[in-house]
């Protein structure tokens, strides 16, 4: 291998001292705060201007919901607890908590299916008030990151059986983590926000 | 040499020279009492949902301030933002301070500049 190269591959001195692919992330991470402030604006502008029902007060489950929140809350956990883990050079255990995460953000997706097809089935489809339309756009991003999220954690826990996700490479799994956390706490936005206030 | 002690060897003949880390991260044990710390908040935020005769405005008092709490907590803790480079953390309240100032000033124009507000103030 050449110097250049193995220099790139561990990671050596960047002009602003500090890891490229994690300021890269925190750029992402701060470019789709926009996105979601987008979303959720448009949500909070939209929801009460039907003109038929369904309405959010007769549609939402919120002890369901809750549920749901409560799993993608303790996945930032098992996430953190990754991240400590690979840091630690504990690969085995950082490959049981990526899929324990990967896990619990199936599980909060699968909440999510269920309720989209119960609201449907009450009769809020899509395009049915403007409501349903703000409503799913916002979830339904939100479920898309989540979803992007769970194809990434398992792409880092094949890295790992094949033995290519070693301590060298803690950055990768902190700066997915970065990720993950972040789609944790646009749904805590998300849930205050539209489920809990009227 | 154990299996440990290799990998912590191998961790710091690999860790990147440049500073990213400020202080060190949190226990395991410190980020479970993180989880249940959210854990309980979340719960705090569900109780309102059974105060049945609760105003708009009661319930946005209570719970905004939980809501900002959690958020702090995960990025704080779970992302690191307060033990990492501080360029980390001015980025992202950029994007975010960014994100509320624009669509304040966006709810305002439509909610409050729009013509059925006018029509509501005439009447």
């Amino acid at each position: 291998m050449t110097d250049v190269a193995h220099a790139a591959d561990h990671g050596h001195a960047t002009s602003t001292g500090i890891s490229n692919e994690k300021l890269a992330m925190w750029v992402f991470l701060g470019s789709d705060c926009l996105l979601f402030g987008g979303l959720i604006s448009t949500y909070l502008l939209l929801r009460h201007r039907s003109i038929v029902g369904p309405t959010p007060e007769e549609i939402f489950d919120i002890p369901f919901t809750s549920v749901s929140s409560f799993v993608l809350l303790m996945s930032s956990l098992t996430m953190a607890l990754a991240v400590g883990a690979i840091h630690r050079g504990d690969e085995r255990r950082c490959r049981t908590w990526l899929l324990t995460t990967s896990f619990l953000g199936a599980t909060f997706i699968a909440g999510q299916v269920y309720e989209f097809t119960s609201f449907v089935k009450e009769g809020l489809g899509y395009t049915t008030n403007i409501f349903g339309s703000a409503f799913y756009t916002l979830t339904g991003f939100h479920g898309v990151h989540v979803s992007v999220g769970i194809i990434m954690l398992m792409s880092l826990f094949i890295m790992s059986m094949r033995g290519r996700l070693g301590p060298e490479r803690a950055e990768t799994v902190e700066i997915f983590g970065l990720y993950w956390h972040f789609v944790d706490i646009v749904w805590i936005l998300i849930f205050t926000i539209v489920y809990l206030i009227p | 040499m154990s299996i440990q002690a290799e990998h912590e060897s191998k961790r710091r003949e690999y860790e990147p020279h440049h500073q990213t880390h400020e202080q060190e991260h949190p226990s395991d044990r410190q980020y479970v009492v993180i989880a249940v710390i959210l854990g309980v908040i979340t719960m705090a935020e569900v109780m309102t949902y059974f105060w049945e005769d609760a105003s708009t405005v009661a319930l946005v008092i209570l719970l905004f301030p939980m809501m900002i709490a959690k958020f702090a907590i995960v990025c704080g803790y779970f992302m690191h933002l307060k033990f990492d480079n501080p360029i980390f953390r001015r980025i992202f309240i950029a994007g975010l301070v960014l994100a509320i100032v624009v669509y304040l000033v966006m709810l305002v124009s439509f909610e409050f500049l729009s013509d059925d507000y006018f029509r509501f103030l005439k009447a």
